[in-house]
């Protein structure tokens, strides 16, 4: 047996009042993928900043192969052979690939001038190991989100590198992007690196790694082979009971059409749409990013003006002008980016979630502060909202909570149409079920629901019908019987030319 | 645990820094000169700070709702010149309402340019400084304005009088501040004014229409100048074309000194009225203990700068960056 190129023993670090992580323990052994999985909160970010040097552990050591290391700060980690591939990109767009591979420590000739071509070819040598399609002199904002990445992978490889960590690294890549990204960490792996793969996404975890430990409330629950566990499995010692992930068949009676779409178009965007949502549906909207489903649902939420087509609300023709007249209208939109668009984060729970109302809930001049508190404890109970309070700022919760809290605030105007756009994305397993569930349950209730997602497994479980899109156009409508993976994968790849209705 | 120890100081001090450092001030400018803390001194600088404070209660609305005005300074100069003149003229019942319009007016184009067109309103507003500086040269052809019979107008009541023994300027100030303080923390306008600041996206998907919100923050910070500018036209009953130069700076320090952050959604009206009490008090301690009236100018800066610094190290919980 070799030694690990990475072992953490017993490591503890407390927050004041939180403990943090209560005696970790994991190791990376050379050439292996090894995960680390568990729920929002559950210390894998702290795990990794101690790991990184950014925290310094109250207990517990480091050993970077044989020796035992105090990581002073990220420096001294990457020294040391540690590198981190972060999920929020750090580059300067306006420089050039080696510009930016090399920040900080470019080559030099005499009187400090940087040696250029010595850059280029350090860099070339590099690149070529990654097999991608861009040289050194390219400028970094030209480049795709998935080849920026592979500039940080880059990065990473200009030190001898012993463990890599990749913290949800397919966050914003497409699914052919990807199979790229996976070349990448097996080449690394038969250099014989260790890396450590962070992701929410459990087909990933199966396709590529070969052992997974899981954190739950800051503890170390255990390590297992992935061949021979389950998703079940690990999904249980995550959130500690089962979850149920076969598709949902709750049957119910649809009610009329709430919202119908003839032949919308918007410029470049999409061109063509036409569905229609019945009282008690979920359609779910699967493609892939800018497909233009989300233009769709901005669109009909009145931040779009469509170039030509027409929507149509319980039979009747409407031109939605702005959100305002949309909400008047009784559509509502759980925006895409929750802290960006969904949430004003220095606000409290309730004052966030009566937003969209605030103008209708007064008594006299002002405000009706206890009616909004009423609002507010009826969703949190509804959704489980967990929060100390209403006072409670919502940029402090975890990103399920918030998550419902957008939800609890477009439920709570009782809309007829519900548009969810990505309504589960990095939410943690256990209150991405909920959140599924609770679609169900509103569909149940006569909401006619449109569902936008990346995911899968995620419209797979919820609608009953699904619309696939491909690069603005709806390539094929699938309902729940008919579906298989495979030819949902090929209608949203544009393999799948014939229409369905 | 020195470092964490280290840490928790720097939080104290980020927190209630301001605070603490007003504390300082007090009790040394109180060891320096005993008058400071007389009955007698402490109405005069809040007497003093009324005008300051007047502005700075629009300013507020405006720094909340995520913009700058700094077009407020030659704003009341403005206002102060245009009463004036049309006191002699068609009398002070109609000058008043005739300079509360012209100044609104100014406060809806600022509105409409940053509002509607969403120009940055550092530009517009330093644009407007000057350009509302040049409106009021021209208006007055560059001439002192006077009031040609001062002792025979009532005029005078809104600087001059005084009601149960309280000055009026003091009286419109508190009755000013309690209005809009009730209005931005207790109606429907008050709340959009905090989301439009906090995250102007998320609002603008809850359908609050932004550009009418910031709008109206500008409005109400014009109507606040031009109340300062009838209690300053009132005061003096005379006065130079650029009396309000510098405020605009001033006015600032005071709604930062009281905690409102200058990336919007944070602050209120009564930590400003706070902001600017400090920034009173400090001013006149400095000319109680002897120095020049001009080092203020300095302080008002070092003010600034202080406060900045310690809303930002409030946020990221330490004095000093790690990635400086």
């Amino acid at each position: 047996m070799t030694d690990p190129v990475l072992h953490l023993d017993n490591i503890v670090k407390t927050f004041p009042g939180v403990r943090a992580l209560d005696g970790v323990s994991f190791s990376v052994m050379p050439g292996e993928v090894h995960a680390l999985m568990g729920e929002n909160g559950a210390g894998k970010s702290t795990l990794m900043k101690v790991l990184g040097g950014i925290y310094q552990p109250d207990g517990g050591t480091i050993h970077v192969g044989k020796e035992q290391v105090t990581m002073a700060g990220p420096l001294e980690a990457k020294a040391k052979g540690i590198v981190f591939i972060h999920q929020e990109l750090s580059l300067a767009e306006e420089l050039s690939v080696a510009e930016n591979i090399y920040l900080g420590e470019l080559p030099r000739k005499s009187f400090g001038r940087v040696d250029w071509r010595k850059l280029t070819e350090q860099t070339n040598t590099i690149l070529k190991k990654l097999n991608v399609g861009f040289d050194a002199t390219t400028r970094v904002g030209d480049l795709s989100i998935a080849n920026q990445q592979m500039v940080e992978i880059a990065r990473a490889l200009t030190v001898d590198a012993k463990a890599v960590i990749f913290d949800e690294p397919t966050a914003s890549l497409t699914d052919a992007e990807k199979v790229v990204l996976f070349d990448v960490i097996s080449d690394l792996q038969k250099e014989g690196v260790g890396i450590i793969y962070i992701s929410h996404r459990m087909e990933e975890i199966f396709k590529i790694t070969d052992r997974i430990s899981i954190l739950r409330d800051g503890q170390y629950q255990g390590t297992v082979n992935t061949s021979e566990t389950s998703e079940e499995a690990v999904t249980q010692m995550m959130i500690g009971r089962k979850l149920d992930l076969s598709r949902m068949e709750t049957h119910h009676e649809l009610g009329d059409v709430a919202l119908e779409v003839r032949g919308l178009s918007c410029g470049k965007l999409y061109q063509d749409i036409s569905f229609e949502i019945r009282r008690g549906e979920v359609v779910g909207f699967y493609g892939l990013v800018g497909a233009g489903r989300t233009e769709i649902a901005e669109t009909l939420f009145g931040l779009r003006d469509p170039s030509a087509g027409q929507i149509l609300l319980d039979g009747e023709e409407v031109r939605i002008t702005s959100p305002n007249d949309a909400i008047a209208r009784g559509i509502s939109l759980v925006p895409e980016d929750r802290k960006g668009q969904g949430l004003v984060l220095g606000m409290n729970c309730r004052d966030n979630m009566t937003l969209p109302q605030v103008q209708d809930l007064t008594s006299g001049p002002f405000v009706a502060e206890g009616a909004e508190v009423a609002i507010f404890d009826q969703y949190r109970d509804r959704l489980d909202i967990r929060t100390p309070g209403w006072k409670q700022l919502v940029g402090n919760l975890s990103g399920g909570n918030q998550q419902k809290i957008v939800i609890g605030k477009w439920l709570s105007m009782h809309p007829s149409v519900l548009i969810v756009d990505e309504p589960t994305r990095g939410i943690d397993v256990g209150s991405k079920s909920e959140i599924h569930k609770l679609l169900r349950e509103l569909a149940a209730q006569g909401y006619a629901v449109m569902v936008i997602s990346s995911e899968m497994p995620e419209v797979l479980h919820v609608a009953d019908r699904i619309v696939a899109m491909y690069s603005g156009r709806i390539m094929r409508t699938f309902t729940s019987e008919e579906v298989t993976e495979d030819s949902l994968i090929q209608a949203i790849s544009g393999l799948s030319g014939h229409e369905a209705a | 645990m020195a470092r964490l120890t280290k840490q928790q100081i720097g939080t104290v001090l980020a927190k209630q820094g301001i605070l603490i450092a007003f504390a300082v001030f007090m009790v040394a400018f109180t060891l320096a000169n005993p008058k400071f803390i007389s009955v007698d001194n402490l109405f005069s600088v809040v007497r003093s700070s009324a005008i300051l404070g007047v502005m700075a209660l629009g300013v507020t609305f405006v720094v909340i709702s995520g913009n700058l005005d700094l077009s407020v300074g030659s704003m009341m100069s403005f206002s102060t010149i245009v009463v004036l003149d049309l006191h002699d003229q068609i009398g002070p019942a109609l000058a008043i309402p005739a300079m509360f319009a012209m100044t609104l007016c100014l406060g809806a184009f600022i509105g409409f340019l940053v509002g509607y067109l969403r120009l940055n309103s550092l530009i517009v507003t330093l644009g407007m400084l000057s350009a509302i500086h040049g409106l009021t040269l021209t208006y007055s052809g560059g001439q002192n304005m006077d009031i040609a019979d001062k002792e025979g107008t009532w005029f005078s009541i809104f600087g001059q009088g005084s009601a149960l023994s309280i000055p009026v300027p003091i009286l419109i100030f508190v009755a000013l501040a309690a209005f809009l303080g009730i209005v931005l923390a207790k109606t429907p306008f008050g709340r959009k004014v905090y989301a439009v600041g906090g995250n102007s996206t998320a609002a603008t998907f809850s359908g609050i229409r932004r550009a009418r919100t910031v709008f109206t923050c500008y409005l109400i910070s014009a109507f606040c100048v031009a109340t300062a500018g009838l209690i300053q036209a009132s005061r003096s009953l005379g006065s130079q074309n650029t009396v309000g130069q510098g405020l605009e700076l001033e006015v600032l320090a005071a709604v930062i000194l009281g905690g409102a952050s200058l990336l919007g959604g944070s602050g209120t009206i009564f930590k400003t009225v706070i902001g600017v009490l400090i920034l009173g008090f400090i001013q006149n301690g400095l000319l109680l203990i002897g120095l020049q009236f001009y080092v203020q100018f300095v302080v008002t800066w070092v003010i600034i700068i202080l406060a900045v610094w310690l809303d930002i190290a409030a946020k990221r919980g330490k004095l000093l960056s790690s990635i400086a």
